[in-house]
């Protein structure tokens, strides 16, 4: 139950839609006043704090591990490794049919071998962190350094180090899409550009880092675990298996989630031992990361290579695409399997009409921390690298950068079309869109004949503007289906239950909206309810934008059901025609008899049993089945300043024209694509984990892996919401919002400074555009 | 262990503590007197999720010690709200949503409360530099300053008491 202020939005009203409507969040006044409750903040009798030691190298082979110095320190309770751990299995891939190779996943505590720098070694608990931590320095282990790959080019030479023998080498899946006939498409092209890029690992990095809280009841055998994010259904099984225990004796409870971006909830080392030692010691055991864990224990992200040609006609129509490219995914395969290259295959033709397409990935291990999927997974990546070559061959052909990418726009006309291949097991097939009007509407957005005067009046004066375009094709509303239950509870209060997991992006709102209208009510009186087993028996999750677009449709069809209830009930209290009836202000009557009312508290009594033939109580549930993924899609321009005495970028304007189908708030919708755009930002131009060729992360603080601040935001930044095409496949037009903000920010920008610099003969192919990088281009291109 | 007995007032109020020499402000905080709104999301002084107000001044509670609290006055984002009534800095955050996830607000409510004593009438240019020191992963900044600005305004509208 979520405290409010009762001076706000107390009243019931019918007048103003909630769907559509700017209202401040439901969610916010708790977190305000410091009352939320995240994963640190839980407090059990008796509980005990864990603290995981770490291998400092990249790749070795574990010897003896002592702990007995550690396990005589007063408050120490254990020192688990993974020996404790013979009998429990590897972390299963939740995402994509393929697995890589099952020998690949990781084991939740390492057995005889390290193979990045973080793995699990083994896990202390102690009365105190501090403890724990104190702990952690007595143990003694035997390593036997092996030799390290920690970069994926070279990981694929011969003679390179292998880190699982099962394989032949270090490639653990190769992906092949193919359309039409694209090496004979592009022998004869009449244009052809061939060009390489690079994307720099980086990832999500919550404010909050991960934690978890398990206790056990010796008693009932229930396993409670607090703190669980983004799948707690889904990982409430894998948990179930590992351990075998009766799923039904496992209760995931959800508490406020300090930022998701994929990377959090998936089912990590830590979700097995913590539950593991609390069942073990028969006491409550908390783990809470630290920020130095996390930037080597949490998933990375985003590290592929691309060998990328592109052929058109001599009008500029495109006639092939051929991409070749290596995905960095780390030492082990995790949650996500090859999701994120498989992603960046099947969204890498973008908005645009590509009759032949040729894609071939090759994912490789190295001795780096393992990846998964990050805001925008595998779009981030595709859309850098295809605008960037749109704008390379513009350059180089000679077109104009805009006509280029009208011209080989799919057109509305053309929709639904198919763009080949599958990902997510299922066809890509586009479900709606105007690619050409969101260009032209981010353009006038970001004012850009008038950045064109300026730009060139700039370099008249020895400065350098540049202004960059990203289109964006993003993929949301990932099924296979979501579960809502709406209820009014016997006290007359309405509570919507979700399968959806909250990663702070606003869902219970949106969920209170729609079921508002449906039922009379203002939606800050609606409790929303997600992300607890124990009161939602089914759910997928909060993840690949499919809040808005699954588990909204579910909560609007479950509700709808409820409202069919109410007036079922009312019409046999009131002995009435439910034609004839009004639900207003959490009552029932007779149009035009407003003396002779029955209330939602007097119908939910009245419902059980209720009328003969009506399942009893005003309450229904739906599953919303989505077979199919939207694809939202929108247009960044970036205008930007570059410094070529510093290599410093500042970004003089953003805007983006973003087309959801339909805002539900666009308060919330604004918020999702200004956020994205901030770590969309970071991507392009700070972020990166950098490893040494040892394999050692040298990044793993906040002073060396940088994420934005306000003084690196644009000056000014201009989003427009589209409603232009709402999608076909759920009853709300909803496409998803969560991504695109961040997805067309590497293409944008690094447009934007190649444009820039383009009098300098500098050549932008790789991300961050970091200072100390951009200035070694700039004094490469040019000496001065 | 070093132990410590302090003496400070948080919130208003007078707590009599004996700490381990070396925990922090913000466990203290969080641990011993249960104030959890004090988030922790760096450990090492960069982020600003545990900025609290000490004597006045807005500081990182993850780099002190609580040892070193002794005499001292703390308000944390618990003292900011009248019962279950936001206050104005609150308000604008709430109206523009200035937050998301929620996790790094505390840090920046207690960064702009101090600010603003400050600086009643700042520019957005000025509330930029002035939460420079705090990171948010959710908002990308817009409205964290939009909330500033409009909390200025309503806190210079409103009758002093």
């Amino acid at each position: 139950m979520r405290g409010r202020p009762e001076d706000r939005g107390g009243a019931d009203h019918m007048t103003i839609p909630s769907i559509g409507r700017a209202m401040p969040r439901t969610e916010d006044p708790p977190l305000l006043m410091g009352r939320g409750k995240y994963a640190a903040d839980v407090r059990l009798p008796g509980l005990l704090q864990a603290a995981v030691l770490r291998s400092p190298h990249a790749h070795a082979r574990l010897g003896a591990i002592r702990a007995k110095a550690a396990l005589a320190l007063a408050g120490v309770h254990a020192v688990i490794t993974g020996d404790d751990l013979a009998g429990i299995g590897r972390i299963p891939t939740r995402l994509g049919h393929r697995i890589g190779h099952p020998e690949c996943l990781q084991f939740p505590l390492t057995r005889d071998r390290v193979r990045y720098v973080g793995e699990p070694v083994a896990v202390v608990i102690a009365e105190s962190r501090y403890l724990a931590e104190d702990a952690l320095e007595l143990i003694d282990v035997d390593y036997a350094p092996l030799p390290t790959v920690a970069d994926a080019r070279r990981a694929l030479e011969p003679g390179a180090p292998v880190l699982h023998e099962v394989l032949a080498g270090n490639v653990v899946d190769r992906l092949e899409t193919h359309r039409g006939d694209a090496a004979r498409a592009m022998a004869s092209a009449t244009h052809r550009v061939r060009e390489s890029f690079a994307i720099q690992r980086h990832t999500g990095v919550p404010m909050e880092t991960r934690g978890l809280t398990a206790s056990y009841d010796l008693g009932t055998r229930v396993l409670s675990l607090f703190g669980v994010a983004k799948v707690p259904h889904f990982n409430r099984r894998v948990l179930a298996d590992l351990i075998s225990h009766p799923e039904h004796l496992i209760q995931f409870v959800e508490l406020e989630v300090g930022g998701g971006f994929g990377v959090r909830g998936e089912f990590y080392p830590e979700d097995l031992i913590v539950p593991w030692a609390a069942m073990r010691l028969g006491r409550p055991v908390q783990w809470i990361e630290d920020r130095h864990e996390h930037l080597m224990a949490t998933n990375h992200s985003r590290q592929q290579h691309h060998d990328v040609e592109i052929g058109f006609d001599a009008e500029g129509a495109i006639v092939a695409l051929v991409d070749r490219f290596l995905v960095d995914l780390g030492a082990y395969v995790r949650t996500h399997g090859v999701v994120v290259p498989e992603l960046t295959s099947a969204l890498m033709p973008g908005p645009y009409r590509i009759p032949n397409y040729s894609s071939v990935a090759d994912c490789v291990l190295t001795n780096k921390t393992p990846t998964g999927t990050y805001r925008g997974p595998g779009r981030y990546e595709c859309t850098f690298v295809r605008e960037r070559l749109l704008d390379v061959a513009a350059a180089r052909l000679g077109f104009d950068r805009l006509e280029l990418r009208r011209r080989n726009f799919i057109t509305p006309a053309e929709m639904p079309y198919e763009i080949g291949g599958a990902s997510l097991a299922q066809k890509n097939v586009l479900d709606c869109g105007d690619y050409r009007s969101a260009l032209d509407q981010a353009l006038e957005l970001a004012g850009y004949e008038q950045a064109l005067a300026e730009q060139a009046q700039a370099r008249g004066q020895g400065r350098y503007i540049g202004i960059g375009v990203g289109c964006v094709l993003e993929k949301a509303g990932l099924g296979p289906w979501e579960y809502a239950r709406v209820e009014v509870d016997a006290t007359g209060h309405v509570v919507v239950y979700s399968g959806v997991a909250a990663v702070g992006q606003g869902i219970a709102t949106t969920l209170a909206q729609v079921c508002a209208d449906q039922l009379g009510v203002a939606p800050e009186t609606i409790t929303v309810v997600h992300g607890d087993s124990r009161r939602v028996p089914f759910g997928v999750g909060g993840f690949a934008s499919r809040g808005g677009a699954v588990a909204l449709p579910a909560a609007l069809e479950a509700a709808k059901a409820v409202r069919a209830k109410i007036l079922r009930v009312a019409a046999s209290l009131l002995e009435a025609h439910e034609d004839d009836l009004v639900i207003e202000d959490r009552g029932v009557h007779v149009r035009g008899v407003t003396d002779t009312r029955v209330t939602f508290r007097d119908l939910a009594r009245a419902a059980v049993p209720g009328p003969p033939g009506m399942e009893p109580g005003l309450v229904a549930a739906h599953f919303f089945e989505a077979p199919k993924m939207t694809y939202p899609y929108g247009t960044h321009v970036a205008v930007v300043d570059v410094d070529v005495e510093t290599g410093e970028v500042a970004l003089l304007k953003y805007a983006i024209a973003y087309d959801v189908g339909k805002a539900i708030n666009p308060l919330i919708v604004d918020g999702q694509l200004v956020g994205a755009l901030a770590q969309g930002i970071g991507g392009a131009l700070l972020e990166e984990l950098v490893y040494d060729d040892q394999g050692q992360l040298l990044t793993t603080t906040f002073m060396d892996y940088l994420l934005p601040t306000s003084m690196e935001m644009p000056a000014e930044t201009v989003v427009r919401i589209l409603e232009e095409t709402p999608t076909p496949l759920n009853p709300l037009g909803v496409k998803g919002v969560g991504e695109g903000g961040s997805s067309g920010c590497g293409g944008a920008i690094a447009n934007a400074v190649a444009d820039a610099l383009a009098p300098l003969g500098v050549s932008i192919t790789a991300l961050p555009l970091s200072p100390d990088r951009l200035l070694a281009l700039i004094q490469a291109a040019a000496p001065r | 262990m070093k132990e410590r007995l302090i003496r400070l007032t948080v919130n208003g109020r007078t707590h009599e503590a004996t700490v381990e020499a070396r925990k922090t402000l913000a466990d203290f905080l969080r641990e011993d007197l249960g104030l959890t709104g004090t988030h922790l999301g760096c450990e090492h002084g960069v982020c600003g999720a545990c900025t609290i107000i000490v004597d006045g001044a807005a500081v990182r509670s993850c780099l002190l010690f609580a040892a070193q609290m002794h005499g001292h006055e703390i308000l944390t984002v618990e003292s900011l709200a009248d019962g279950d009534r936001l206050n104005p800095l609150q308000e604008a955050f709430w109206e523009h949503h200035g937050l998301q996830c929620g996790f790094c607000t505390p840090g920046f409510l207690m960064t702009l409360t101090c600010f603003l004593r400050e600086n009643p009438h700042p520019t957005e240019a000025e509330v930029r530099v002035a939460i420079a020191g705090n990171l948010c992963r959710c908002t990308g900044y817009k409205n964290i300053v939009t909330a500033a600005c409009a909390a200025a305004r309503k806190i210079a509208a409103a009758p002093t008491t």
